[in-house]
Formats: structure tokens, sequence, C-alpha cells
């Protein structure tokens, strides 16, 4: 077991941070250099969700080690206090975007990730957890 | 940050790193442009050799550096690309259609019809 890392999520240049961290631990954890590329850009869609659309454009970050049937893992939760997302079918949908985008962000994040849930709650907030297993 | 612009010939080449965020993108942008107008370069050469990660937001951007480029009539070639970084662009759904692209800073300048002179050529 391997303590959970935490970022926060409070200034665009977090978002390097952000990515930059995740990726340092893929690779330590034994993921290759395209599924450390997948993850790190899913991180960094994710983390600019937060800055982009959370109220306060703050957030967070937890990364940790995991196992399951399929063997080691890593986990990835980004939570905001944000507004929240009333259709998250919506969202999920490619080209659909409230922000001016391109709409790829969270379908695009789907794809290059194992699994992705993601929970919302108008005025609450949003929390996108995203999976990825070692080969 | 600030990634510096260089002119040979006809051609501009900015040396993007790893660390870029999403300002600096939008600077690079603008600089980019400002530049092709004050020198009147017929081409850009965008190393993205030291790019790890190309989000959707940098993807459009640099897509949109290149339509703009075209619009004051400089080519632009993204050159150097990672084929992690490739194949993350694709299953991320991001096709950069508007952007020529080549394998090193080098084949990069050739296309842009800049040859460099010193391999006896």
């Amino acid at each position: 077991m391997t303590t959970e890392q935490r970022v926060p999520i409070r200034i665009e240049q977090d978002i390097v941070v952000a990515r930059q961290s995740v990726r340092e631990l893929a690779g330590r954890l034994g993921f290759g250099t395209i599924d450390q590329s997948r993850i790190a850009t899913a991180v960094s869609e994710l983390t600019r969700n937060v800055i982009r659309y959370a109220t306060d454009s703050t957030g967070d970050m937890y990364v940790r080690e995991i196992e399951g049937p399929r063997g080691k893992g890593l986990e990835i939760v980004v939570e905001d206090h944000g507004p929240g997302i009333a259709d998250l079918d919506l969202v999920m949908q490619d080209g659909y975007t409230s922000g001016g985008g391109m709409g790829l962000g969270l379908p695009g994040t789907k794809r290059l990730m194992d699994e992705m849930e993601l929970t919302s709650a108008v005025g609450v907030g949003t929390t996108v957890t995203i999976r990825k297993w070692r080969r | 940050m600030i990634f510096p612009i260089v002119k040979i010939g006809n051609c501009l080449i900015a040396t993007l790193t790893e660390d870029i965020g999403d300002a600096d993108a939008m600077d690079l942008q603008e600089s980019i442009n400002t530049r092709i107008e004050a020198t009147g370069a017929s081409g850009v050469l965008v190393d993205i050799s030291a790019l790890q990660t190309i989000d959707s937001f940098l993807g459009r951007l640099l897509n949109e550096i290149a339509t703009g480029a075209r619009l004051l009539g400089a080519e632009t070639v993204m050159a150097g690309m990672q084929p992690a970084v490739a194949m993350t662009l694709v299953e991320l759904g991001l096709t950069l259609k508007g952007v020529r692209s080549a394998l090193d800073a080098e084949r990069g300048l050739t296309m842009l019809g800049q040859h460099l002179n010193g391999g006896g050529q």
C-alpha cells in the first residue's frame, strides 16, 4: 500500500503540476510510455475542467496505487465543489460543450482510461474517478 | 514563460517545452502572429518533440496557430511529435486536420522549403 498523493488544483499552472506528478508516479509504477501519456492527458483534461468550470476554480486531485483482480493499477480522483453537472449523459457525448471547448474532455478521458466514474450534484460539486490497470 | 522564436531564412522556429501552460500557449500564438507580420516569414516550424502531453486544449491551439499563420500567408509544420502523444491524440478524438506535421525539425524545414546548407547536399 502506498500513501495517497494529493495535488491541490487552484491555479492554471496546477494543471501542469498535476499531469507531471501523475506521469512520474505512473512511470515509477511501471506503466509504459503510451499509458503514461494517456494518464497524463486524462489528468490534464480533468484538472482543466476544475479551473474552467468550478465556481471558485478550485479542487483537488488524489492519486493512489490500487490492486484489483487485474493486478496493480493507478486510481485518480479529481473533485471540485463547483456548480455540478445537471445532465451527466450529455457531457459524455462527443462534441458537447458548455464552455467553448471542443467537447472532447470527458468522453476523450474515458477512452484514454480503463475505467471512469462521474458523479455530480448540482450546487454541490463534481467528482471524477479514473483508473488504469498495468498490463 | 516565454518561448523564443528564432528566424532562419524565411522560417520562424519555436520550440515548446513540456511545462507549457494554457496561458503560455496563448502567448505563443500571439507572438507567432506578431512575428509573421513583422518579418514576412513564409514558414513556421513548431518543434513539439519535447512535449509528452498534448491535451484537447493545446491540440486545438496548435490547430489555431496553423490556421492563423495561413491567413497571414505562412505555412506551419509541427515537427517531432512523440509516438505516444500521437496515439493519445487519436484516442482522445483530436485529428488536427489543419496541421501539417513532420517527423523531425530538419524534415519540417525541408517541407517549408528551407534547405540547410552544411550537409553537403
